[in-house]
């Protein structure tokens, strides 16, 4: 996969860092389908469309925020202890999340029980404060991270829509489809979640093998 | 809603193995599930880490929790605290284990720093709160999560090790065709329901 990430995208003028950082992220580096990272809170939560986009919104802010922060600490942060450090400061961020949803949405807040929590140990913030806010200034760090959090959200989004389309007949909690749909309550479940992210992954996957191929 | 806190030990125990699987319904441990469960003989090792890493750090959080941060109201720290007492724990396993049986260390020595990031571990101890829990049922918890985990990821590495001779299209190899045999797995799962009457 190297060789696909290393290509600037076309579209971008050359020597602009920050577009082609934000695009790498959304893009070709796109965390759920090259680099199947973080994929817990991708499945457990998306039966829902409005759950995810909580989730999502939390998740975007923890990984820019904690990018940001990790890459104004990195000349302070003694590289042996560097894990934890990153952990903590997710933690902290993550936390913040947490106490506000609890007092502005406390039943998305009670539906999603865990995940918000879990977003400490999705491995995608960690991978983003250990990969590029370590190693670059704030402001390139905070964009690095909107576009990875951005990247996953819209991710999660396609698998939350399908999924509540075909589980419930509904989106965002409103009947679309007719009285003639019978619910595929499958994809409400834990499997239907494993089938469509697989079926999205060949998708997506057999689009850069042809595009290798040309 | 179910009410989980007045449910038996015993039940919670299987329960957690079978019908609560945490990798197959509640998607915890994915990354590893995926990275590590290529061999039979390293899945095996990293599940019976979790196993012992997970039934601690029930044990040790769920005290931390009710006789130290609810008595001082200082349950929004809750998830550091929980972070570093899995850290701390699973250091405190490795230094137990190097000096107790070094043939258990050379074969879970380099899986042991892995668990820490292992969101199932971290997620059983969301869940314990979050279901109120008595102490003992923490513990069977812990225990039965992590003898779930390690069940699905050694389950699935001896399927994976069939399937690298399979041909399959290119686009599904790696982690799609696993996503999609793990899929199958969380459907033969669903068979389990209903065997905790409670649920």
């Amino acid at each position: 996969m190297a060789d696909v990430s290393a290509r600037p995208a076309a579209a971008v003028k050359p020597g602009s860092k920050a577009a082609r950082t934000f695009l790498d992220g959304v893009g070709r580096n796109n965390p759920v389908f090259v680099q199947i990272l973080g994929i817990c809170s991708t499945l457990a939560i998306t039966n829902t469309v409005a759950n995810t986009v909580v989730m999502c919104l939390g998740l975007v802010w923890a990984t820019a925020m904690s990018n940001f922060s990790v890459s104004i600490l990195r000349k302070w942060i003694p590289a042996r202890v560097r894990m934890i450090v990153e952990t903590l400061i997710i933690a902290v961020w993550v936390i913040v999340v947490d106490i506000a949803l609890r007092a502005y949405l406390p039943d998305v807040s009670r539906q999603l029980g865990p995940y918000v929590g879990l977003i400490i140990t999705n491995c995608i913030v960690m991978g983003r404060t250990e990969a590029f806010g370590l190693a670059n200034p704030p402001g390139l760090s905070l964009l690095d991270g909107l576009a990875s959090g951005l990247g996953y959200a819209y991710v999660l989004l396609i698998i939350a829509v399908v999924r509540e389309l075909l589980g419930s007949g509904s989106l965002l909690g409103i009947r679309i489809l007719g009285t003639w749909w019978t619910n595929w309550s499958i994809f409400v479940m834990a499997p239907g979640a494993f089938f469509l992210l697989a079926v999205l992954i060949w998708i997506v996957k057999g689009a850069i093998l042809r595009e290798e191929k040309k | 809603m179910t009410d989980w806190s007045s449910i038996g030990p015993l039940a919670v125990f299987i329960g957690a193995i079978f019908t609560n699987n945490i990798l197959l319904t509640n998607f915890l441990g994915m990354c590893s599930f995926l990275a590590i469960s290529r061999e039979v003989k390293s899945s095996v090792g990293l599940g019976a880490a979790v196993v012992f890493v997970m039934g601690m750090t029930n044990a040790l959080n769920w005290p931390i929790h009710y006789y130290i941060l609810v008595p001082l109201n200082l349950t929004y720290l809750g998830y550091i605290v929980y972070i570093v007492v899995i850290a701390a724990s699973v250091q405190l396993v490795e230094m137990v284990v190097e000096r107790v049986s070094e043939p258990l260390y050379r074969a879970l020595g380099i899986f042991l720093p892995l668990i820490t990031v292992n969101c199932a571990v971290f997620g059983a101890v969301l869940f314990m709160f979050i279901r109120r829990y008595s102490f003992i049922a923490s513990f069977a918890y812990g225990l039965g999560a992590g003898i779930g985990w390690a069940l699905a990821i050694i389950a699935m590495a001896g399927m994976r090790q069939k399937i690298a001779k399979a041909k399959i299209p290119r686009g599904l190899e790696g982690p799609g065709i696993a996503l999609i045999t793990a899929g199958i797995m969380a459907l033969a799962f669903l068979g389990f329901s209903g065997m905790i009457p409670a649920q």
